[in-house]
This record gives C-alpha cells, sequence and structure tokens, in this order.
C-alpha cells in the first residue's frame, strides 16, 4: 500500500498526488513512470513520474482526468493510500550536454517534461520549453517551468492565455528564426507529437518523444504496448518510452489507442 | 487379481454449459473412484513411472497407501518430491511422463496417477483448511537471508525448500499478484486461483516472505539485494517476453499476444468485465496462432467469452501439436476449429485499424528440423482468407531481458536464457536460476523441480561460505 501524502487539484480536470514511495523514489529518473493500480478490481494504469523528492522518498504524479481509472484517482484524498504502484519502469530520458534544447509539453505531457527539463538545465544546457494547453482552466506548473528553462513559451488553443494556437506554431517560429536546438524533445498527446515530429523532419533537428500506447504488464510481458519506429515493433514499456519521433508510426499509435473507446464508454458510464 | 484394463473416468463439466463458464472442467475422483483406480495398479517392481516423473515421485507407495485410505501418508509420500500436487495433478502432461511409461499401457489404460494426485492433494487441501492450523514445522532458524525473483512454480518451491530449512526467504514478485504463469496465464477453468492462492498461503505460514509490484532490474537489481543483505539469490523469472511472426498487419488493433489476452483475462480478470475495469476485446470470429497448451488456452478462453467460431491455426499436423493431449481432446470437444498444416502470411484491417481478416498458407511437412519434428514448408498458390475479428498469437515465450540486461557478468544465451547447471548455479557467485527463464518456455513441473535443486545447491553454498 502507498500513502497519499498531499493531493490537490492543479486546474481543470487535473490532479496532484504525492505518494509515498522511498524504494522508487530511490531509483526514478526523469523520463520513468510508474504503474498504478487503485483498488482489487482496478486496471494497471501507467503515469510519468513527474517529480521525486529522494530525501523525502515521494513521487509525484499529475493526472488528467479521462476516464474511469483517472476520474476514481481524481476522488483519493490525502491520507488514502494506493493499493499497487510499480516503478519506476521504463528507459530514463536521456540527459546531456546538448547545448541548446526545446522542450515542447502538451497538456499532461507537460508534468512528464518538468523534471526533464530540470535535469537537462542542471546538466548546463540553454533550455527553452514551449508548453500548450486547451484553455486557461488546463493551464498548470507555469511558474515551476520557469525556474528551470532559459526561456518559457505558453499557448492556448483558444487564446485565452498565453499565444493563441498550437505549441507548432511557436516551434516553427523559433526555427525559422534560425534557433536551431541540439535536439527537441515532445510530449504530449500522440497528434502533437506527430506534428512535432512531420516539423523538425526537414530540419533534421533530433526529435525525441515519449510514447503513451496502452499498457497492461509494463514489463516486457504482454505487448499490448507495442509500436512501430522504424518499420521495426518495440514494446515502448521495455524499449521506450523514448523513441526516435523522426521513426515512429504515429498513424499506428493513435489507432492502437482507440482500441477499446467501446468498451471504455460503457464502463464509464456504469 | 483381476487386471483392470479401463481406467475410472473423471467426471467433467458438459461441454454445453462448460463453454458458458469459467469454472473447472475436470471434476476431480471422489473418494470411490479414486481408491478403485489406484486398485488398478499392479505394484509392479520395476517402477518405470517413477523415472517417468520429472520429480522422481515415489508414484507406486503413494498409489499403495492410497488405496489402503490412508490419504495423510499418501500426501506426504508426494510432498517429499512436489510441493504443489494441486497444480502438477491437473496441468503436468501425465501422458507424455509417469504415464507414458505405465506397464498397464501395454494392457490397457495406463494409471491415472494426475488424477490421483489431483485426488489427494484436493484432500489435502480440504482437510487443512478444516483444521485451519497450519502444521508449522519448527526448524531451527538459519539468520541467513535468500532472495527468490519471480513467484511462479520455480520460485515458490525454491522458497518453500529454503523455509523449511531454516532461511529467512523473500519472494520478489514484479505484478501485483503471486503465483506467475499459474495465475496470469493458465485459466480458471483449468487451474482455479483460488487453488493457487491457498498453496501461496501455505507458504506465507512457513515464514516466507512476499514482496509484489518488485520488478528486480528496476526499482531493485541483483546488485542491490546483495546490498540488503540477501546472501544468495534465485532467480526464477520465468519466460514472458511473447514473441510474434513478424508478419505485415500483426499490430492492427486486435491482434494479441496469448499473454497479453491470458492475462487481461486471467490475472486482471477482464471476463468479469465491467466490475473489473480491465477490457478484453470479445471477437465472434477468433483465429488463435499456435498448438501448444497456450493456443489451447486462448481458443478455449475466446469460446467462453462468446465467440461464435474460433480457428486454431497451426503450421504442423495434430502429431507434432506440443499441447497436453487431454487439452486438444476438450478443445475439440468444445467445438474449436483446428485449421491444421496452415500458417498465418499477413492480416487485414479496416478503418479503424482492426483486424477483419487473416490471410493463410497450406502447408506440408518436409525432413525432420532441429526439432526432431518434421518441418513445415508452405504450399505456393494454396492462400485463402479467412474473416476475422481478434487473432491471438500463440507462438512461444522467451525470456524477459530485465535482469541479464542491469545484472553485469550474468552469462545469457542467444535468446536470453540464463546460463546456469543442473543445480542452478549461473556464471556469478551465490546468483542461482531455475524454471522456464533457464529452459525457455517448459513445464510447471520441471520449473518446480529446478527450485527445488537450486534450495539444495544454495544450502551447500551458504553452508560453505560461513
Ligand atoms: C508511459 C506513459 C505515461 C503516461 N503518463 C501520464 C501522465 O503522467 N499523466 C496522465 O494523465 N496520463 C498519462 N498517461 C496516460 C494514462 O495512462 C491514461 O490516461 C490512463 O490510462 C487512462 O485511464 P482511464 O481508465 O482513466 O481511461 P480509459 O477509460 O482507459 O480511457 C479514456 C480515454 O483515454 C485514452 N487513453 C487511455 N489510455 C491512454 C494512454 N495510455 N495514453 C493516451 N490516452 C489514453 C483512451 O483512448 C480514451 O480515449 C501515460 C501513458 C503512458 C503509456
Ligand atoms: C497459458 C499457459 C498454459 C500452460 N499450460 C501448462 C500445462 O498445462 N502444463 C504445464 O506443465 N505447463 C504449462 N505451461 C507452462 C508453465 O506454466 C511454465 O513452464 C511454468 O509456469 C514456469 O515456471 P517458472 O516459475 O519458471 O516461471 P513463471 O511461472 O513464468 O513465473 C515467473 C514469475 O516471475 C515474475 N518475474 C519476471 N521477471 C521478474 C523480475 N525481473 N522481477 C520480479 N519478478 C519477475 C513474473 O511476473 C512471474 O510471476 C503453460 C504456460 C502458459 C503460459
Amino acid at each position: 500500500m502507498f500513502k497519499i501524502i498531499d493531493k490537490y487539484k492543479l486546474a481543470s480536470k487535473t490532479h496532484y498526488v504525492l505518494i509515498e514511495a522511498p524504494i522508487i523514489s530511490a531509483k526514478a529518473q526523469p523520463g520513468q513512470f510508474v504503474i498504478v493500480r487503485i483498488h482489487q478490481q482496478g486496471e494497471r494504469i501507467p503515469l510519468t513520474i513527474a517529480d521525486f523528492e529522494r530525501n523525502q522518498g515521494t513521487i509525484a504524479l499529475v493526472f488528467q482526468e479521462v476516464g474511469k481509472t483517472t476520474q476514481l484517482l481524481a476522488s483519493l484524498r490525502k491520507g488514502d493510500y494506493l493499493l499497487d504502484v510499480l516503478g519506476p519502469q521504463g528507459n530514463p530520458t536521456e540527459i546531456a550536454l546538448y547545448g541548446k534544447v526545446i522542450l515542447v509539453g502538451g497538456g499532461i505531457g507537460v508534468a512528464a517534461v518538468f523534471p526533464i527539463a530540470r535535469a537537462l538545465k542542471e546538466k548546463g544546457n540553454v533550455v527553452t520549453a514551449i508548453i500548450g494547453y486547451r484553455s486557461k482552466e488546463y493551464v498548470f506548473w507555469e511558474e515551476k517551468m520557469r525556474l528551470v528553462t532559459d526561456q518559457l513559451f505558453i499557448t492556448t488553443n483558444d487564446g485565452s492565455y498565453g499565444q493563441k494556437g498550437f505549441v507548432t506554431d511557436i516551434l516553427k517560429t523559433l526555427i525559422a528564426e534560425d534557433y536551431k536546438p541540439s535536439v527537441i524533445f515532445a510530449i504530449g498527446p500522440a497528434v502533437m507529437m506527430k506534428a512535432v515530429a512531420e516539423l523538425t523532419r526537414p530540419y533534421n533537428i533530433k526529435t525525441i518523444v515519449s510514447l503513451n500506447s496502452l499498457m497492461v504488464c509494463a514489463m516486457g510481458m504482454c505487448g499490448a504496448c507495442r509500436v512501430e519506429v522504424g518499420g521495426k515493433t518495440y514494446f515502448t514499456c521495455m524499449d521506450g518510452p523514448d523513441f526516435d519521433g523522426h521513426q515512429v508510426n504515429f498513424d499506428l499509435l493513435i489507432k492502437r489507442l482507440d482500441t477499446y473507446r467501446e468498451e471504455e464508454c460503457y464502463c464509464c458510464k456504469k | 487379481m483381476e487386471i483392470k484394463k479401463k481406467a475410472v473416468p473423471m467426471r467433467q463439466q458438459p461441454v454445453v454449459e462448460r463453454i458458458k463458464n469459467f469454472n473447472e472442467v475436470p471434476l476431480g475422483y471422489n473418494e470411490q473412484e479414486a481408491i478403485e483406480e489406484a486398485s488398478r495398479c499392479l505394484q509392479c517392481a520395476k517402477k518405470p513411472c517413477v523415472e517417468g516423473c520429472p520429480v522422481h515421485i515415489d508414484i507406486p507407495s503413494f498409489i499403495k497407501a492410497l488405496r489402503q485410505k490412508e490419504f495423510q501418508k499418501a500426501i506426504d509420500i508426494i510432498h517429499e518430491n512436489d510441493s504443489l500436487p494441486c497444480m502438477t495433478g491437473r496441468v503436468c502432461p501425465q501422458e507424455e511422463q509417469c504415464q507414458a511409461v505405465c506397464v498397464m499401457k501395454k494392457m490397457g489404460d495406463p494409471i491415472s496417477i494426475g488424477r490421483l494426485e489431483r485426488f489427494l492433494a484436493d484432500w489435502d487441501l480440504a482437510n487443512r483448511k478444516k483444521q485451519k492450523t497450519a502444521v508449522l514445522i519448527s526448524v531451527p532458524k538459519k539468520n541467513k537471508k535468500v532472495a527468490v525473483v519471480g513467484s511462479g512454480p520455480a520460485g515458490l518451491t525454491c522458497a518453500a525448500e529454503l523455509a523449511k530449512m531454516g532461511y529467512e526467504v523473500t519472494v520478489f514478485e514484479g505484478y501485483h499478484k503471486l503465483g506467475g504463469v499459474l495465475v496470469y496465464g493458465i485459466p480458471e477453468f483449468r487451474l482455479p486461483k483460488a487453488i493457487v492462492q491457498a498453496e501461496i498461503e501455505k507458504l506465507a505460514e512457513l515464514g516466507v516472505n512476499f514482496v509484489t509490484n518488485a520488478l528486480i532490474g528496476r526499482a531493485l537489481t541483483i546488485e542491490d539485494l546483495f546490498k540488503e543483505g540477501f546472501q544468495a539469490i534465485f532467480i526464477g523469472a520465468g519466460a514472458g517476453l511473447p514473441n510474434f511472426m513478424g508478419i505485415p498487419g500483426e499490430n492492427l488493433g486486435g491482434i494479441y499476444s496469448a499473454n497479453e489476452f491470458l492475462t487481461r483475462v486471467n490475472l486482471m480478470q477482464a471476463y468479469k468485465f465491467p466490475e473489473y475495469d480491465t477490457p478484453v476485446k470479445r471477437g465472434k470470429f477468433v483465429a488463435v496462432i499456435g498448438g501448444g497448451n497456450v493456443a489451447m488456452d486462448s481458443a478455449r478462453t475466446a469460446l467462453r467469452l462468446g465467440a461464435e467460431h474460433v480457428y486454431l491455426i497451426y503450421r504442423r499436423s495434430e502429431t507434432e501439436m506440443p499441447a497436453r493431449q487431454e487439452e486438444i481432446e476438450r478443445a475439440k470437444e468444445e467445438g474449436i476449429d483446428f485449421c491444421l498444416l496452415t500458417n498465418p502470411i499477413r492480416y487485414l484491417g479496416n478503418d479503424s485499424g482492426m483486424v477483419r481478416q487473416v490471410e493463410c498458407i497450406k502447408m506440408k511437412l518436409g525432413e525432420p528440423d532441429a526439432s526432431g519434428r518434421r518441418s513445415p514448408i508452405p504450399i505456393a498458390g494454396s492462400e485463402f482468407l479467412l474473416d476475422v475479428d481478434e487473432v491471438i498469437v500463440a507462438i512461444g515465450n522467451t525470456p524477459n531481458p530485465i535482469i541479464s540486461r542491469t545484472t553485469p557478468g550474468l552469462k545469457v544465451k542467444k535468446k536470453g536464457e540464463i546460463e546456469a547447471d543442473e543445480n542452478g548455479q549461473t556464471s556469478l557467485a551465490g546468483v542461482f536460476a531455475g524454471g522456464d527463464v533457464v529452459t525457455g518456455a517448459a513445464t510447471v513441473i520441471t520449473a518446480m523441480g529446478a527450485g527445488r535443486k537450486a534450495a539444495k545447491a544454495i544450502d551447500l553454498y551458504l553452508n560453505s561460505k560461513k
């Protein structure tokens, strides 16, 4: 059982939860995730480790209410317990001295971008981040992101906060203005990561994406999370979640994310 | 003595009923049936069955005790070599092992050794429940810690043996639930999960500690375990990485590895969706690829989830099928459509990326290959299409690379199997391994045998270390 030390709402449908998990915290690195199961009949869902505090023995998760399990998680309170937390899973993001880097975060993906930005900044990189949300009510962690970046851009789709438009609009401008980073890290909805990869492809800018495929075991034993990268099949949980964005078959990823649409609708209505 | 050629049949759930539920299919012998079957045993001097058994259970002796109604004595004899008879009695391929060499086979049916074993194990379980108090063997504690990685039959057996010797044993399991394939792979209708649970509780009573959600190689490595004070480690991590064929369309929605399909249904209880949260596709026209136990389990599970038609597509003929004879028969009884000498070559999907058809090719058998089985050769021009809305690929598993990738110095073979000698000793001092992680996908009984041998080797190792 894993104790919830703190839990609050960050933005519309978006929640922060701080969990006591010393063993996970001790090994956690940017880019890794945990598997969470809330109750005896529950499913296993992957959530990125958004922050970790080694000397406190805690990890922080940020999640969006999209279906049954995330809604249930949203209903838990400080002092409650999570039944199962497995992690840290997945390979850490490669943190190195790249020089100039751009991080692109879309929606809930901003939470996953944060620890990577912090680590890259600590390494001495010049860190630019572009974070985008649907609208003002979804914005979270702006200040936190500002602390770990040299330059921060914010967009909302409807223009209710920051610049109106998509993260790719800003990225396009930066590249057009000849701001060429050594590497771009993009984390967010699959369509966003696809758009970023398409944008950077002609410029040959290395683009790392973190794939959010459906998962069951997350230990390399089921293959639910398989993705195609460079024409070959990989398991996101074992070989990822970071992959070369220019090689990823995003259309397949997007379709596979929809596999259980009918069942999910049914489950939520219950 | 009169020789009874026919085995006492075991009652089963009728086909029409069982294909609609997940309850166990064979119902087991009652006392009278068991004694009757046991009395067929000739108690021959040669005892070929003992040799046929991978863990050399003294079969004639337990049968003798059984027919004298000394059930406790009989089960004690089994327990000397097999700590999980509830499971082996149900899932061992007896027809290839103890029963294959039974003298009675020359005159009629071999003795139904597996059924007798199951009878005694179930009797023992019921009895234990009634007594409520565990038979606590008090052994002097050794004050030495041993870690067991994985809670399948290999790990559980090794843990039990070490605990009985007085070691302080902790089992680390990646999943949230203990039992390995017994829990996530083999379906309820073949191995009720309550039985696995009861066996695990027995181990907890022996003092074994269990830690779930502990995938060794991530949060803790083998090295970390030594640092934590464990003096020896047994790796029984199984062979859980599913193989795919690598043919076009294999990543379409609705195409599962057998491991994913069975994990959803068994471990996550997706057959009770939406009472349980994990969904699984309930295909109407399902193709299962493969011919082993895993394929049979997948096909019969799909049927129970409501499939109208289940094809079992296997590239060789029935003779080469690695599945247990009994399971092949039950699958046939239940109406699984065996498409033999047939192989899938690609999958076709609809606009939303869900599988809709599988293209197959007919095969013929050529010369024997490395496995000794005749190798299948495609027949050009014999391609045909089957309409399907779900596919389950059951063509084998290999060990998960997570431990070998994170344990410097641990030698593995080409397909990732950990190198170990017959006592489980690996290339690293203090690290032992056994079960599927060493042999590749095999059987419950061989995994248990390996766990037991490794426990002895660990005891020797720790005694010599001092
Ligand atoms: C490595 C990894 C890291 C992730 N990190 C986070 C995170 O930090 N915060 C967070 O909020 N979410 C994260 N996700 C996504 C999260 O796992 C899903 O949102 C969650 O499983 C949905 O469960 P549910 O029962 O609430 O919704 P469901 O009822 O299962 O699904 C509802 C809707 O969400 C979509 N969905 C389901 N699973 C995913 C998924 N894996 N990715 C994208 N969409 C999905 C479905 O297609 C459906 O439209 C991550 C996924 C992966 C693979
Ligand atoms: C569907 C199916 C049907 C079968 N039917 C039969 C049958 O009828 N008869 C028969 O004899 N055999 C059968 N088998 C084979 C048999 O189940 C296996 O040979 C046996 O379970 C192997 O035991 P094991 O202990 O080596 O591994 P497993 O049972 O695979 O257990 C390994 C455990 O280790 C865990 N693990 C893996 N990696 C780690 C890690 N890094 N850290 C912590 N834990 C880890 C896994 O989660 C798993 O729980 C079947 C197998 C399947 C899949």
